[in-house]
């Protein structure tokens, strides 16, 4: 999903950051409130943001034959929503960005919109939708992380669609979601399967605090 | 009060490990033999850069630095998935080590 340093044009490239800076922002304050009114919460946010680290440096194979990365961003977004996690995918893709080539600093503001809001708001809205629905957290986390990698890829792909819509628009983004999301699959089912272990991992250790943080289903609680 | 929070079965994490770890040896299987040379195993984040030069389009920036090598590269990717196993088996060790809230 990362769009690489240069490879958008000017305007994109303001376009995504004025819109991801908004964000980000937002996320800042969120965290500086939570860690007011949960101290102890500070750890989860680090365990977020390093479940990210770990998964965003794994680069895997997939069926299709070519290699991509999971995003990681389903926890943070279980746990503390999209604008923190905004935040915590800031990091990742600043290290990447500055020491690894990885992404861009031009293209930092689309890489973090896929990656840090459009993922993690989709895990999000999946994640309190089905806990709300009385399923299992640790059911609700497996979609959540699931659909949270894939709608990063495909965000990624409208992105490019939107730069680059020759000769169609249409053509464009099919062209683009061959390339990103299908290879994606398989590797969105294997980041929901090890977010669904750190999950229930967390779910034996810290039962209070997700609690607290409003993070488990109802039945749970 | 007490949580209804259900844990899985020590099985159940290893059987979920297992079918992780099938899901990303199959496509070494599969494609065993072929190697980037012919197009496999390349990084779908490239295959995008390349569609877009396809078009026409000239990336009017590039990387302030480079990893100077493919060691170097592996060197900072393998960093970056050791500050985050390091945070995450500290704060876990830590809990398990705590017990149980309650």
């Amino acid at each position: 999903m990362h769009i690489m340093e240069g490879y958008l044009p000017l305007t994109w490239c303001i376009i995504w950051f004025v819109i991801s800076f908004i964000i980000v922002a937002f996320g800042i304050y969120q965290i500086k409130k939570i860690v007011d009114e949960t101290p102890e919460s500070k750890a989860l946010l680090a365990v977020s943001g390093a479940f990210m680290f770990i998964l965003s440096s794994l680069k895997l194979p997939s069926v299709t034959g070519s290699c991509s990365h999971p995003c990681g961003n389903g926890l943070g977004a279980a746990l503390f929503g999209p604008a923190v996690t905004a935040v915590l995918a800031t990091i990742v893709l600043l290290f990447q960005a500055l020491l690894l080539a990885h992404g861009g600093l031009t293209t930092l503001g689309a890489n973090i919109f896929s990656m840090g809001i459009v993922g993690p708001f989709v895990a999000w809205i999946v994640y309190k939708g089905l806990t709300k629905a009385n399923i299992s957290s640790t059911i609700a986390i497996f979609f959540a992380a699931f659909l949270g990698d894939l709608l990063t890829y495909v965000a990624t792909s409208f992105q490019l669609a939107f730069a680059f819509p020759a000769p169609t628009f249409g053509s464009a983004l099919t062209k683009f979601l061959v390339i990103f999301a299908v290879t994606q699959v398989p590797l969105a089912i294997g980041e929901g399967i090890l977010t669904v272990i750190i999950w229930d991992r967390l779910k034996a250790y810290k039962p209070k605090l997700l609690d607290k943080l409003g993070a488990l289903a109802p039945n749970e609680a | 009060m007490k949580h209804k929070v259900i844990n899985m079965e020590r099985s159940t994490l290893l059987i979920l490990a297992a079918v992780c770890i099938i899901l990303f040896i199959a496509p070494l299987v599969m494609f065993s033999g072929h190697g980037e040379d012919d197009g496999y195993f390349g990084g779908a984040d490239d295959a995008a850069g390349e569609a877009i030069e396809e078009s026409g389009f000239e990336p009017w920036f590039s990387s302030i630095w480079e990893p100077p090598s493919g060691e170097i590269e592996s060197l900072l990717f393998a960093l970056q998935a050791a500050i985050g196993a390091i945070i995450i088996g500290y704060f876990f060790g830590y809990w398990r080590g705590q017990g149980k809230e309650e």
